[in-house]
Formats: C-alpha cells, structure tokens, sequence
C-alpha cells in the first residue's frame, strides 16, 4: 500500500510547539545569550565569550553553594523518603481513618512556599514564635538568625514539615494497590514483620519511590522560597544554596552575564543528576 | 498432619449480623478426618472459600470452634496453626528467585539450610520448574507463577493440612490435569490432609475421597462421589453435580407411583411421607429414551462426541436424556425412568423410600 502524505498533520503539533517555544525554548535561549555577553546598561552588549563560565567554575562562592546545596537535598532526602514510607505503613488502610489521614497530609501541601516560610520564620522567633519561645524554655540555645546549625535545623525541619506528605501520598498509593491474598500467603509462609515490608510492600513501594526521591530531589535543589523568607540566606552565607546566589547575583548585584552563565550550568546539573537518579534507579528495577 | 474438627462455626463479615442472611456461613459443623483428602464444592459466593479462611486462621469465626487433633485453635494465628494454604490467584514474592519463594516459607521457620535447599529441589522437579530454579520469579507466565505458588504449599512437611482455594483457574487444561493427579500422588505418598475447594465439579469428583457441596452458606451434603451422583440429597446437589444436571418435576405421589400430569410413575417404593412440594428427581443417564413409555417431543439433540444429549419436552416441561453415541433417536420418542435413578424430594430435601 502506498503511504500517503498529509502534513496537515503538523497543524495538530503546531500548539504544543508554539507553547514550548514560549515557555521554554525562547526564554533559555535569552539565558543563552545573556551568558556569553557583557552589559553595563542601556541594553549595550559585549561579546565575552566563554568568560563567565571560567569565572563561575572557579569561584568558590558557586562551588560552597553547590556543596551546601547537595548535602541539604541529602539530608532531606535521607529524612523524608523513610519517614514518609513509616508514616504511609502505619496509615489505616480502611474505615473513617482515611480520609482524615489523607486531608491531614494533604494540607501541607497546599501551602504557597512563601507562606510556609514565613510561618516557620514566625514560629522559630524565639521572642513570639511558639516554637522558639519554648525551646529557648527548656534552656535550649536555639536561634536561627544567629546560629548556622540553628539556622539549617529550621530550613529541614521545615522542609521535612512541608513535603514529607507527598512521599507519604505516593508510597500510602503503592501501598493500597497491595491485594489482600499477598498478606495472606505471607501469613501463611510464616513471614515476619520485616519479611512483609522487604519481600511484599517495599517492591510495590519502587515505581513510586522513586518518582518520590526524583521530585523531591529536583525542588530541594531548586529550592529558594523558604529558605529565603526565612533565614535569608544566612546567618553570613550559611544557608545560601544556589538558587539564592543565583538572585542575588542577578537581581541584586545585577550581573546578568555571570548569573545567566549560571542558570546554564545550575540548569545542566539539575538535569545530570536527575538523568543519573533515573537511569540507576530504573536500571536497578530491570535487573531485579 | 491433624483431624480437623469445625464445631458449630457461623461466619458473618457483617458487624451485627442478626438474621440468617447476614452470614456468609449459616453454620457448618463437620470433621476433617486426618489424611483425608476433601473438595468443598459449590457455586461462588457459597461459603467455600470463608469456610477455607476460617480453618487456616486468615478469618476469625463470628461463632464455633476449630479443632485440631482435639486441641482448641479457634484463637491461634495462622503462623501457629502451621497449615498451608494456596490461593486463587498466583502469590509469588517478584524480586526472589523461584528458588528463594519456594525456600521462603522454609526459612521464615529456621529450617536448616541443607534440608531448605532437599526440599526446594524435591518440590521443584514436583511442579516441573526446576530448571527455572535461578530465575527471578517475575517474568514467569501466569501458569509458572501459580505453580510456584502451588510449590510454596507443598514445600513443607510437617504442615497441619493443605488447604487449596481453586488453585488451578489460571492453568491450562493439560496442566491442570498433571498437576491434579500429581496432587492426588502426594496425597496418597505423605497422607496430608487436604481440603481442596473449587467451583469446578471435574476437579472435586476427580481429586477428592469425599466431596463436601455447599450452598448459600451451608453444607447440603457430604459424600463420595458416586454417593453425589445416585443419591443427591438436595435438589440443588442433583443441579450442581452431573452435566447435563439432574431432571427435577413436580409430581404427586399416590402409594408407589408418581402422577406426573397425565402420566403415572412406577416408583422403586412407597416415599416416606415429607411435607412441602413433593418433587421426583431423575439424572439424565437414567432417562431411557425407547418405543414405549410416555410421549414425548424432541427439541434439541447435542452430540457431545463420547454421547449424546437429548432435550426434550414431557407434560409441558423440559427435561434431558442422555443416550449412547451410536442410538438413534425413534420416529415417534418415548421415555421410560429407570427406577433405579429415581429420587423423590420434599421441599427440595430427599425422602427416603420405603419397599
């Protein structure tokens, strides 16, 4: 049979082109562009070559960024996957139970960013902040403005406090799609606690894991919004992740050449590592 | 190995159950003899496999009791009642291999490894997937993937019982037959105590000394096979058991004889008196199809290939003959009952006759 032509077709496609050329293509490209010029204003450009990416990779100021960027999303990560897998076991899984545990995770997550820190900057205050307050009570020395480690106890705690839940949500959907007869045979073979969660739940758990650790890896390192209302990058530079520096080169110290330079390199790296998260994840599946 | 005795055990999975509709199990009381090898038979929804979850300890009875060898474990987990147990559809543990799913069960309980890995190997040859043995149990087909599960029961030993919820819906025709006269085999070699349920009644008459038929709840009646098939006692086992099922009219009784409309019955004895809707009960291979007897018309006949079946109306109602390959159905049909396959019921439960 002969194939017949028709690119008529390519209007269906033409939408979905236009709206990712809008919303991704053309603004990268404008980052691009900034990346390898020089601007002092009046929209007056000079070719600069490569020279903010030599600048970038040599500055220690991007690489400590970097450093406390990777072990926040670990930490996080190490917290928010086992504690949401323990709190998702433990949810009922039938009866007037679950709706309420369900809203009750959910909530969190309906929180705009910004909120969340700013209701973490208040509840930290050790003058009027209820957690602050009391802990400073107990004869605690704790005070996020000042204090480094204070400081980054509050970003996780805040983070785990925020996004926990959604680990929870995915592996509690794993969790359901379990039929009845899996339990019962291991009732039957004798099998342990630990048994069940290790042969049973935990390979159901997989697919959701790890879009769990994906999504929660790639908005940790991207993150900027609470940490930012909260301790503002500090105390010094103690909690300026990337994204912070990112702003305050661009916005506030206005180099666009250097932070666009950064964007591609921050952009590149958010891509590797998720690429890397994926492919060992996935890989990991397929053999097993 | 153990007698299991189920004493006066009523299940409902209702909270308050208060009428007899609310349990899924009326009430059954029945003993499993040690090294007996039994079919729950009957149609979904009957109560076989509530029965089944009952005596390995998955379900808690609403009401009764549950004997082991005389030893109360209404209370005791499935862990410690020690029963094996292999459901409908295939359990396997995905990221083991077959080996290790078939070891599992053995492990679970500290078996030491030299005797897990003597019995992992017999059980593989057994279910035919020993050369699987190192392959991850997930890629396996439908089939394999029962059969490990099939294998996970058979593994251990010392089990109480081997219970079997329809364990071979998913297999294919030729397999089911090896692994049911496989099945048989073990039974015979190592006299567990097997309980075997299926909705299937080749599979129960094929597998069971006795053949236990439930319905809505209830044990209607218990015996062997050839016991189900001359006597049911229950119209409902005459329906159920037997393809065609047995043939079931309203007639009246007069002494030893039936008046079914306009026909009169010879009967084998005078039935005992019941009360309800007398009936007379006829399995199709005793309805001879012949020359003389009472007319009737012929509406169907199906070649089954080893006989065949004859549909055909008496007195405004139809009924079914089976007749030989090589007969021939007569110009002008009529049908005899042969007395020794008659059965006469009282509100669908049988009456005994008397001479």
């Amino acid at each position: 049979m002969e194939k017949t032509w028709n690119n008529k077709a390519w209007f269906l496609v033409l939408p979905v082109l236009v709206l990712v050329a809008f919303s991704a293509v053309i603004p990268l490209m404008t980052v691009v562009n900034y990346s390898v010029q020089d601007t002092f204003g009046n929209n007056v450009f000079f070719w600069a070559g490569t020279e903010w990416f030599e600048e970038l990779l040599s500055s220690s100021r991007f690489w400590e960024a970097m450093v406390r960027n990777l072990i926040f999303s670990f930490i996080i990560l190490a917290i928010e996957v086992p504690l949401g897998i323990f709190i998702a076991l433990n949810m009922p899984k039938k009866g007037w139970g679950v709706p309420v545990c369900l809203v009750l995770m959910a909530l969190p997550l309906l929180i705009p960013w910004n909120v969340v820190g700013t209701i973490w900057q208040v509840f930290g205050r050790n003058d009027i902040g209820l957690l602050g307050y009391y802990v400073n009570a107990l004869g605690i020395d704790y005070n996020y403005v000042q204090d480094p480690f204070d400081a980054w106890v509050t970003v996780i705690v805040m983070d785990v406090w925020h996004w926990t839940s959604l680990v929870v949500l995915l592996c509690y959907a794993g969790l359901v799609s379990i039929p009845d007869a899996f339990y019962q045979a291991a009732k039957i073979d004798g099998a342990s606690r630990w048994a069940v969660f290790r042969y049973i739940q935990l390979p159901k758990m997989n697919r959701v894991l790890l879009i769990a650790v994906l999504l929660r890896f790639m908005d940790s390192f991207m993150i900027y919004t609470e940490p930012f209302v909260v301790t503002g990058g500090g105390p010094g530079n103690s909690t300026t992740f990337l994204s912070i520096d990112l702003v305050k080169t661009a916005l506030g110290q206005f180099d666009l050449g250097p932070a666009a330079a950064m964007s591609l390199v921050y952009f590149l790296i958010v891509l590797l590592l998720s690429w890397v998260f994926y492919t060992v994840m996935t890989n990991y599946d397929a053999e097993r | 190995m153990a007698r299991i005795d189920v004493n006066h055990v009523r299940h409902s999975y209702l909270p308050n159950p208060q009428k007899d509709a609310d349990f899924a199990l009326r009430e059954v009381h029945h003993t499993f003899e040690d090294g007996g090898a039994y079919a729950l038979l009957g149609p979904s929804g009957c109560g076989k496999t509530t029965l089944l979850n009952i005596i390995s300890g998955l379900l808690h009875p609403s009401h009764g009791q549950l004997l082991f060898n005389g030893k109360d474990v209404t209370n005791l987990s499935t862990q410690e009642r020690n029963i094996a147990q292999v459901f409908q559809f295939p359990v396997i543990y995905d990221t083991m291999t077959v080996y290790d799913n078939l070891a599992f069960p053995l492990r679970n309980r500290g078996v030491p490894e030299a005797d897990v890995d003597r019995k992992v190997r017999e059980t593989l040859e057994m279910i035919d997937l020993a050369s699987w043995a190192k392959k991850k149990a997930r890629g396996l087909t439908a089939d394999q993937k029962q059969k490990i599960s099939l294998g996970r029961g058979l593994v251990r030993s010392d089990v109480n019982a081997i219970l079997f919820d329809e364990p071979l819906t998913v297999i294919d025709p030729h397999m089911k037959w090896v692994l049911r006269s496989q099945l048989k085999q073990l039974h015979r070699r190592f006299g567990y105590t097997m309980v075997y349920v299926t909705h299937d009644q080749t599979e129960a008459l094929t597998f069971a000394d006795q053949v236990v038929v439930m319905y809505d709840g209830g044990i209607v009646q218990i015996g062997t096979p050839a016991e189900l098939f001359e006597r049911p006692r229950h119209t409902f086992v005459g329906y159920f058991i037997g393809s065609p099922g047995m043939n079931v009219m309203p007639v009246a009784i007069d002494g030893k004889t039936a008046k079914l409309g306009s026909q009169r019955i010879e009967l084998p004895g005078v039935p005992k008196a019941g009360s309800g809707a007398i009936e007379l009960g006829i399995r199709p291979e005793y309805v001879r199809l012949g020359r003389d007897g009472m007319a009737v018309s012929i509406s169907k006949v199906e070649d089954l290939g080893r006989h065949k079946v004859v549909r055909a109306n008496l007195e405004g109602r139809e009924i079914a003959a089976v007749i030989g390959e090589d007969e021939t159905v007569p110009a002008d049909p009529k049908v005899r009952f042969d007395p020794a396959g008659i059965n006469i019921y009282a509100d669908s439960w049988r009456v005994e006759m008397g001479a």
